[in-house]
């Protein structure tokens, strides 16, 4: 819809909401980026960095959610414009915490640093964390554009997502039975994959939002969901 | 709770109060209504949204011939109120209006006592065989109408003389004495305070048990907050009719996307 309010403060309020959500999303891209690199460089101080800058994340979020309420009591939004406020605050909580678990990347990353590297672990990371940056990317792009194929596209990816999560679950087992020193790094490494691959989901979220905010649908449920957590567990270990 | 609240609010009936087709409203050249098919449910409030000008007044007031007063208006179509054309010659429109009330924008009591003010519709109707049954009427009307406590003392006051929110609470309780099937309600609470505003509301709501209302509103919120159906007129068009609560958070089409989220359409 780009036709103007007949009230232009409504259109400026609604601007600012949405600039505030992709200058969100703007420094969460730069969150797991940066700590996807800290991870495989092993820079320390790329990781506080990141840790450091989850703050404005997290005043973003509160600020979002303040001129949503603000935008309610005010202005009572309708159709399009409704659904433009609900899909913000929803949208805000997912980026948030996609920052939340960039954070926790870096944390794990200060750890990390002070045992021995595991061989592979942080490349197949760091394209795992790639590929959802560029999720996040598409499903901005998405949301600004309006464009409901993308965000279909988006929700698509997360499959991939899981599926690269589940392959690096299965290496970490094998690191892990091969070695009882690698523990400590691989149950770390392996909180940051099921937190990349958690990312994916709250981006899949975004997506879903742009859906709803064009067509004023829910996405239906049309992603399968398979259960590839389940492994033959490992043979009995002793007491 | 919350689940219990949108059971009530939901739409439980499908049986049809008025049905109209093809309507077409003229007021000397100028045509005000084209075309319009709409169906409403009894038990059901329905609200008509629309700017100025759109047709929404005219086509409530076509509900109970009311436009018959105005001489260079001409309707033509099919309505029917329980499936009986109301346009046919055999109508009579005083009886009509009593199975239809209406209640108009500014509060308009008669200049006489409250009590007189409900008693003359069942009066002339002939509702009311002797005094006391007069008097229930008057006492469930004005109940009804959500006024009877502050007026029960008072009954032989003129009913000019009450608070703008009263004198329009006493309009919908005259409208109803008659036991209409179907209230019209033209801006029943432009002219009132927030508070009025809200008893009236609650009242609508609780009348829907019974009637099927009819509400022309200027204001969005209330078609939201009270109806059920919502339907926008646009330059005398019917261009959307449907559940209140879809209309409002996904309309399909994009003229009543632009009224009701004050844009520029």
């Amino acid at each position: 819809m780009q036709d103007q309010h007949i009230a232009s403060a409504f259109d400026r309020d609604l601007e600012a909401i949405q600039a505030m959500i992709m200058k969100m999303g703007g420094l969460v891209e730069v969150a797991i980026v940066d700590s996807a690199k800290a991870l495989a460089t092993r820079d320390l101080e790329l990781a506080e960095d990141v840790r450091a800058k989850d703050k404005q994340i997290d005043l973003l979020e509160e600020k979002v959610n303040e001129e949503a309420a603000r935008l309610i009591a005010l202005r009572s939004p309708m159709g399009s414009d409704l659904r433009t406020v609900l899909s913000v605050m929803k949208i805000s909580g997912n980026l948030e915490r996609v920052g939340d678990y960039a954070k926790n990347l870096a944390k794990r990353t200060e750890v990390l640093v002070r045992i021995p590297a595991i061989e592979g672990a942080s490349g197949a990371i760091k394209r795992m964390a790639r590929e959802v940056e560029l999720m996040l990317k598409d499903a901005l792009d998405a949301y600004i554009q309006h464009d409901v194929d993308m965000a279909h596209d988006v929700r698509a990816r997360d499959h991939d997502v899981d599926q690269m999560y589940n392959a690096l679950f299965r290496e970490f087992l094998t690191f892990m039975m091969e070695d009882p020193r690698n523990i400590t790094a691989c149950m770390h490494l392996h909180f940051i994959a099921k937190n990349i691959e958690r990312m994916g989901d709250h981006i899949t979220s975004v997506a879903e939002q742009v859906i709803y905010l064009v067509t004023g649908e829910m996405a239906e449920e049309a992603r399968k969901k398979v259960s590839s957590v389940y492994i033959e567990p490992p043979v009995q270990g002793k007491e | 709770m919350n689940d219990m609240r949108f059971m009530e609010r939901a739409v439980d009936t499908d049986e049809i109060k008025f049905s109209a087709r093809g309507v077409q409203v003229y007021y000397g050249d100028t045509h005000a209504i084209k075309d319009v098919d709409v169906d409403i449910q009894s038990k059901t409030v329905t609200a008509f949204i629309g700017p100025s000008g759109c047709g929404k007044s005219t086509f409530l007031r076509c509900l109970n011939r009311m436009n018959d007063t105005i001489d260079i208006c001409r309707v033509e179509g099919d309505i029917r109120l329980d499936g009986e054309d109301i346009y046919n010659q055999k109508v009579d429109p005083v009886q009509l209006r009593a199975k239809v009330g209406m209640v108009f924008q500014k509060p308009n009591p008669f200049p006489k006592s409250i009590f007189d003010n409900i008693a003359y519709g069942p009066r002339i109707h002939g509702l009311a065989a002797s005094k006391a049954e007069l008097d229930d009427i008057v006492e469930k009307s004005l109940r009804r109408g959500a006024i009877w406590d502050e007026v029960k003392d008072r009954l032989q006051a003129p009913g000019t003389g009450l608070s703008g929110g009263q004198q329009q609470r006493l309009c919908i309780a005259r409208a109803i004495a008659t036991e209409p099937e179907v209230l019209l309600m033209d801006e029943p609470c432009s002219a009132l305070d927030p508070i009025a505003t809200a008893q009236v509301e609650e009242l609508i709501d609780e009348l829907r048990t019974q009637y099927s209302v009819v509400i022309v509103t200027h204001s969005m919120q209330q078609a939201a907050r009270v109806s059920q159906k919502t339907a926008f007129f646009h330059l005398g068009n019917l261009v959307e009719f449907g559940e209140t609560g879809h209309i409002f958070t996904n309309p399909v089409d994009h003229r009543t996307e632009s009224y009701i989220t004050g844009r520029i359409g």
